[in-house]
């Protein structure tokens, strides 16, 4: 007998539990499933930097939220229309954020007087009160959980970390999510271990059937698929696009990529990633410290590798003497800075956008060094390949600044045409290219190609190329040593040219209505929140034009022209105004900044209302 | 192809020959070498230069890599491949470089502040993986560039522009350093004896892995005579242990040599004492550390009596970059590379 189906247009759940309650896994099958069903979706994992913080403390909760839809979405949601509380902390740290009428599915065996009163909880929130205006489905997931595996030989605790998958099974049925990908996951998971496995899969039944037969949900709900490109999809996390777009990259250009790294949160998983690839010529190196791995990869680099490092803020701090070396050597270099809450070690799982200020200036001496930065979690693929370009082309240390947010969300992404990828070969040096008076000829390192002031890429092992180069400064073309002064100003200034002169595409600006006076500039991983707030603006009557910028430096040719056509310019950012003091100093442009530095993405709705009041004033 | 004679260096298989003769000469640059007038550095620089041609390489694939200090400023002054980068980094620039590309002879050239103080982590870490690195560390106790400060091979209460009542730091003892951090091989030699340099040199070439050859250089600007005990002819036989592969350890001048006492440790006795046969012999390629260990805590580093001087360990161990190439090829046997089915991955929904 089915239930009631209804039909909504979009749905924003939130899995909340502690640490150890397996709620991330969960909200990534969910999220598998709803993406291979074919629905636009955002998602942000919010966990604490503790791997297991003391049990139903508030400190230990761990979030993974999911916006999904039937038609184009770039939020993860600013309110979720169900949560899961796995526990009484879960509960707390998450209810402020559910709007009144919402769904709220709690695993009553969790709330004990122990445990409420850990969080500060003087009465049960479940019995006093306190949620009537909730659709609260209290459900004793634990023990119907241990229930349902009576028959399986594993002990009790095994059986209760089964519960994620009782809810999980419970949340499928009453999205109707196709549940077949959620079990070919466990048996690969668990192949070595069939009675965790049996107990997995019985326990997501059990959740499965639980919603099929109680009357605590009288409706099921349905979201239909959402219209988008015609082509082949998967769901994409932005470190594996990242890790993607170097390999495509390092394919592209027919150059083995060198990855030297060292772990750190929220960067280590493209470490990890990029490891599991050797049959692709990828060599990764785990250093024993920031320094060594981006002097191995620099080394690598001298040696016609394409070297990268992977990163955060603090070791990008660590990193910086080196990167001014690459940039005096002119080597290509990619440096991913997967930025997080600063400063020192800030919110280490948490995102920010805090160290735009670091790339661009965080070096002694004169050292631009380009900046790419992706907007999205599949763009991170896009994006990676672009620094390759720049890196290789130009000769130049590239930093890559993708966030936390984009880093661990996920969206789905349309799987490119190998083919249709750029071609991104380029030319190592074989021969003299200078030749002296006397008709004799030499190699100078330091002879720059006139079109992109590209120095030539002569790597160890080319005979006659031999030549030393090194941190201290270079005589212009033939690269001795020198301390000449005029030399010394002209180098300084034929560095900052060659960044100056890199091409990059137009900034593109969206304006619908075509009158707008206001545009909403950004960079990185805002553009979701920022183009959901100019649609809802839009929806109300406002005109707001968006704008977002993937080359930072240098900032793209028609950027000035861009930036005059409106009345004001806001730029939202997860910072004090890092964007809007750079765009105020190039462009004399009475920039509005708009900042916040929370830790979490900014809410739509919110940013709707810094629009309408913005469009209000003009 | 090669002219000259193969030695045969299996640290070097894979690196291509020269295909002419090769000098000293052919390792000179046309810079102008601007150590000070007295320098240590020059001895070891015409040491080197004269001992290149022997590895009968291609000039092209020998890279020269230096961090900061005196004696970093070494790879303008040989004509082969070379990089001159940043304080106590030359090891991890070295390693990156030397691991993905196994077709290169590369060389370090440090000092004890470049090595030992900044660069210190990446040191012991180099040592412990062995990458195919030979690493020249010029020890002259002094910071010489900084203009005479004092280093972490100075002896305690050293009187420095930094120290005027005299240092307090306890010293390192490089070679005791690298024992300790796993090092397949560790020699010392001195700038001024250039028979032995080249022999040190040469074994360390030989070693597949990481070798370190701590090389007692002479500051005279800012610490002159630092080792002037080894390199008098006067003191020197009476102060220096010859280590050789297979020989009694003794002093040079044979007075004295090196036992080991009733409680196990090493000590020094008299030869007509203890007879020769007491003497112990020199094993370097012993696998256990703990007696190469023990002859470099044999030294003073105030009077410098009975400082050992040759190879203390050279113990074959596979050398990193030769497992991660091995990793490599496995791993590209074993599978195929087509990036298609990489970024479609196994999981996808078509929408048409």
């Amino acid at each position: 007998m089915g239930k009631q189906v209804v039909q909504l247009n979009r749905v924003i759940i939130r899995f909340a539990g502690d640490s150890g309650d397996g709620m991330q896994l969960a909200g990534d099958q969910f999220t598998s499933r709803t993406a291979s069903f074919g629905n636009d979706l955002a998602t942000l994992p919010d966990f604490p930097a503790e791997i297991r913080a003391p049990a139903g403390t508030i400190p230990g909760v761990s979030a993974f939220q999911l916006h999904f839809a039937d038609h184009d979405i770039t939020t993860a949601g600013d309110t979720p229309n169900v949560l899961v509380a796995m526990n009484p902390a879960a509960l707390k740290a998450n209810l402020k954020d559910i709007p009144r009428g919402a769904d709220i599915i709690v695993n009553t065996d969790e709330f004990t007087s122990r445990n409420l009163t850990k969080v500060g909880y003087e009465a049960n929130p479940l019995e006093d009160g306190s949620l009537e205006s909730y659709a609260v489905h209290p459900i004793p997931l634990t023990s119907m959980t241990v229930e349902a595996l009576k028959g399986i030989n594993i002990s009790k605790k095994e059986a209760e970390r089964a519960k994620n998958m009782f809810a999980l099974g419970l949340l499928s049925w009453l999205y109707h999510r196709p549940t077949e990908g959620t079990l070919t996951f466990l048996k690969q998971k668990f192949a070595k271990k069939p009675d965790i496995l049996a107990a997995n899969i019985t326990a997501f039944e059990a959740g499965w059937s639980y919603g099929e037969t109680t009357e605590d949900f009288s409706v099921q709900y349905e979201i239909q698929p959402a219209p988008m490109a015609t082509g082949r999809y998967r769901n994409m996390s932005g470190n594996l696009a990242l890790a993607y777009g170097l390999i495509a990259a390092s394919q592209r250009a027919d150059i083995p990529l060198f990855l030297g790294s060292y772990p750190i949160t929220p960067a280590s998983d493209i470490l990890h990633e990029l490891s599991k690839h050797k049959r692709f010529g990828v060599m990764t190196f785990q250093a024993e410290d920031e320094i060594a791995g981006i002097g191995a990869a620099l080394g690598a680099s001298y040696g016609g590798m394409l070297g990268i490092t992977t990163t955060s803020g603090p070791g990008v701090a660590l990193k910086s003497e080196t990167i001014g070396l690459a940039v005096s050597l002119e080597l290509p270099l990619v440096i991913v800075d997967v930025q997080r809450g600063g400063p020192s070690t800030g919110l280490p799982t948490k995102t920010e956008q805090a160290d735009l200020l670091q790339a661009m200036f965080g070096r002694n001496g004169e050292a631009p060094v380009p900046i790419v930065a992706p907007r999205s979690p599949g763009d991170c693929f896009n994006a990676a390949m672009e620094a390759v370009r720049i890196a290789i082309t130009y000769r130049t240390p590239v930093f890559l600044l993708s966030d936390g947010y984009v880093a661990n969300g996920s969206e789905p992404w349309r799987i490119p045409d190998v083919d249709s990828l750029p071609d991104l070969r380029v030319p190592f040096a074989t021969e003299h290219n200078h030749t002296n008076a006397d008709g004799s000829t030499e190699f100078w390192p330091y002879l720059r190609d006139p079109e992109t002031l590209a120095r030539p890429w002569a790597v160890p092992g080319t005979k006659g190329l031999e030549h030393r180069i090194g941190g201290i400064e270079k005589a212009d073309g033939i690269g001795n040593i020198s301390y000449d002064a005029d030399n010394h100003d002209r180098m300084v200034r034929l560095r900052q040219a060659k960044v100056d002169g890199i091409t990059v595409p137009d900034l593109e600006v969206e304006d619908p209505t075509g009158d707008a006076r206001v545009l909403l500039l950004g960079w990185g991983s805002t553009f979701g929140p920022i183009n959901a707030a100019c649609q809802i603006s839009r929806r109300a009557g406002a005109s707001v034009a968006q704008a977002h910028l993937r080359h930072l430096n240098p900032f793209p040719a028609n950027t000035a022209e861009v930036l005059r056509r409106y009345d004001k310019v806001v730029i939202p950012e997860m910072n004090l105004g890092q964007l809007a003091l750079l765009i105020r100093g190039k462009y004399l442009v009475d920039a509005i900044a708009y900042n916040q530095v929370r830790g979490l993405p900014f809410r739509a709705e919110e940013l709707a209302g810094v629009i309408k009041d913005v469009v209000a004033s003009v | 192809m090669s002219e000259s004679v193969d030695l045969g260096f299996p640290s070097l298989k894979l690196v291509p020959k020269t295909d002419g003769k090769q000098s000293a000469k052919d390792f000179k640059t046309d810079q102008e070498v601007r150590w000070c007038p007295g320098c240590g550095d020059y001895a070891i620089l015409a040491g080197v230069q004269s001992f290149m041609p022997e590895l009968g390489l291609a000039k092209e694939n020998i890279v020269w890599i230096s961090g900061i200090g005196c004696s970093s400023r070494f790879p303008y002054y040989m004509n082969t491949f070379g990089m001159h980068s940043i304080h106590g980094r030359a090891p991890a620039i070295a390693s990156g470089l030397a691991m993905t590309r196994p077709d290169l002879s590369v060389w370090v050239v440090t000092g004890d502040g470049d090595a030992l103080s900044i660069g210190g982590n990446h040191l012991i870490h180099a040592l412990r993986r062995n990458v195919n690195l030979k690493i020249l560390l010029f020890n002259n106790r002094i910071y010489g560039l900084t203009k005479g400060q004092y280093s972490p091979t100075s002896e305690v209460g050293k009187v420095t522009k930094s120290t005027p009542m005299g240092s307090l730091d306890h010293p390192f003892n490089p070679v005791s350093l690298a024992i300790g951090a796993e090092a397949s091989f560790v020699a010392r030699t001195i700038d001024s004896d250039r028979k032995h340099l080249t022999e040190t040199l040469r074994q360390a070439a030989l070693h597949d892995g990481t070798a370190l050859v701590e090389i007692y250089q002479n500051c005279n600007i800012f610490n002159d005579g630092a080792w002037d005990p080894l390199k008098d002819s006067d003191h020197r036989d009476a102060l220096t242990l010859r280590l050789e592969h297979g020989q009694p350890i003794t002093l040079v001048d044979g007075t004295r040599g090196v036992i080991r006492n009733a409680e196990g440790s090493l000590e020094v006795a008299d030869v007509a004492e203890v007879g020769l046969d007491a003497i112990l012999v020199h094993d370097a390629h012993r696998p256990d550390p703990s007696t190469a260990f023990a002859l470099s805590r044999l030294s003073d580093s105030m009077t410098l009596a009975n400082t050992p001087i040759g190879v203390f360990r050279d113990v074959p161990r596979a050398s990193y970059d030769s497992m991660f190439q091995a990793q490599l090829a496995t791993a590209k046997a074993g599978g195929s590379a087509d990036l298609g089915s990489l970024l479609a991955g196994s999981d996808t929904w078509e929408i048409a």
